[in-house]
């Protein structure tokens, strides 16, 4: 019972993000500086992850290829699979889920904490509004960070088993070539998209109804976290089912 | 004027205000006291707006809150300025910007004519050379006095105050207090303060209001408080130490 009325809280809280809009030339910087916050600040973390993911995609798929049958260019076929289809948009998602999540929770949490929420509802501000709407539109631009991401990931690929000695740099070109299916690509954004409105409404939900101090705004960090990472490994699975097989 | 008609609110089935009438006049310094959690704040989020009484009625020159439809509330609410306990500046807002957000959100003026308004209300509550600060880089006192310059930038014909001059020491106290006053007498507006300072009580005191258990155990002003023989009142008045010797050396003739 507890957990459906927490689903049913979120969805009135995401009603009341889609009313009474906040004035435009407030809103539109307000944007601007969430993009600055949840998006180009992710940027540096998740060239890092993907670059070395996808390194250790290519030298573990490199290491397990033993049969000499097997043609090289495998690795990276496998490799670009693999981080189009999960570890760019959904590993890094789940990455994103403990920054940005803990980002947008604790300082929502705090906003609550020292009355600032309280505030704006006095004004006659929505502070649903003013605060998770910007969120949402400025996770919009999330896809760009996870093409970003893929084409790290393969990079990364790239290096680990040209460098590594593994495949060839032909051999590698080609694979990456093979059989490519731009529908994987589309999939992949599908995903993305669902993903990026779940990191910010998720976290914001726990930051806004959260009740307490200090401690409370810890807690409720890492509550978005778990529940944030929970939402998008179950709805990655639903996804798969419907758009891929 | 605010008048306030058999007031209930309770939480978890728990009643915290249980039946509180009474009236708030304009042009003068209305304060609520009592002790921790006899429903102070809960009975002024009530006359915000913040929470909904479960019985009974809050009018505001002649409107009563419950029967305005939601549009009819958010402009009522555009009246009412709140300077809250922890002053609730936005963190990431300098002082300037702070002071300038609600023009920004209900006016349409421009920029300049914005900045003339904010510079004027913090001049008016003598805060100088801290427009480009943020909250955490100024006093407690200082931020007190933003929190005044905010509430009263849209010229709010109601100021509420939640235990404006806690945390601060007494000087500084005393001065954002007269402020207060000075601001009320000024824009003639309704001013609600919500304190356990009894010195505030003694400068400010124009109406009070106890409460005890959440009901209204006395209604007068600052002369009368030292002069009731209310138990309750009594107990809270002269649980000072300083009230106290003071009505033991009058007592003693001294």
């Amino acid at each position: 019972m507890f957990y459906l009325d927490d689903i049913g809280r979120y969805f009135l809280m995401l009603k009341g993000v889609f009313s009474r809009m906040t004035k435009g030339s407030v809103l539109r910087n307000l944007i601007f500086k969430e993009i600055d916050d949840l998006i180009i600040g992710s940027l540096g973390i998740t060239v890092f992850l993907a670059f070395f993911i996808g390194a250790v995609v290519a030298i573990q798929t490199a290491l397990n290829l033993t049969n000499p049958l097997i043609p090289k260019k495998l690795i990276a076929f496998a490799s670009r699979q693999s981080v189009i289809l999960e570890f760019a948009p959904t590993f890094i998602s789940v990455i994103m889920a403990g920054k940005v999540g803990s980002f947008i929770t604790s300082s929502i949490g705090t906003m609550r904490v020292t009355e600032q929420i309280d505030a704006l509802e006095v004004m006659g501000i929505n502070s649903l509004n003013y605060l998770v709407f910007p969120k949402i539109i400025a996770m919009f631009t999330y896809p760009f960070v996870i093409a970003i991401a893929m084409f790290t990931g393969i990079f990364g690929a790239y290096v680990a088993g040209v460098y590594g000695g593994f495949v060839s740099s032909t051999d590698f070109l080609t694979g990456l070539r093979e059989e490519f299916i731009p529908y994987h690509l589309t999939y992949a954004f599908i995903k993305t998209f669902l993903f990026a409105f779940l990191l910010a409404t998720i976290p914001s939900f726990h930051g806004y109804y959260m009740r307490g101090g200090a401690l409370e705004v810890g807690k409720a960090s890492t509550s978005a976290f778990v529940w944030t990472t929970v939402v998008i490994i179950i709805s990655n699975y639903i996804l798969t089912q419907l758009l891929l097989s | 004027m605010i008048e306030v008609t058999n007031l209930h609110k309770g939480f978890n089935g728990e009643a915290i205000l249980k039946g509180i009438t009474t009236t708030f006049h304009r042009g003068k310094t209305n304060l609520i006291i009592g002790t921790s959690g006899s429903g102070k704040t809960v009975f002024l989020k009530c006359m915000l707006g913040l929470f909904t009484p479960e019985e009974g009625s809050i009018c505001y020159d002649g409107a009563t809150y419950s029967e305005l439809n939601e549009q009819q509330q958010r402009e009522l609410r555009e009246q009412m300025g709140m300077v809250f306990q922890g002053s609730a500046l936005f963190d990431s807002m300098t002082v300037e910007e702070n002071v300038m957000f609600p023009l920004k959100m209900f006016t349409k003026q421009k920029k300049d004519e914005m900045l003339d308004r904010v510079h004027t209300v913090l001049d008016r509550v003598n805060l100088e050379n801290a427009n480009d600060k943020l909250p955490s880089e100024i006093s407690g006192g200082m931020q007190k006095r933003v929190a005044i310059a905010r509430a009263i930038v849209t010229q709010p014909k109601y100021l509420f105050c939640d235990e404006p001059n806690s945390g601060l020491d007494p000087k500084t106290a005393i001065v954002i207090d007269n402020l207060i006053q000075e601001i009320t007498d000024e824009y003639d507006i309704t001013t609600v303060i919500n304190t356990h300072d009894m010195n505030s009580v003694m400068e400010i005191g124009e109406k009070i209001v106890f409460l005890k258990n959440g009901h209204l155990e006395w209604e007068g002003d600052k002369t009368q408080i030292f002069k009731t023989d209310n138990e309750a009142v009594t107990e809270f008045v002269y649980s000072s130490n300083l009230f106290k010797k003071v009505r033991d050396a009058q007592l003693k003739g001294l």
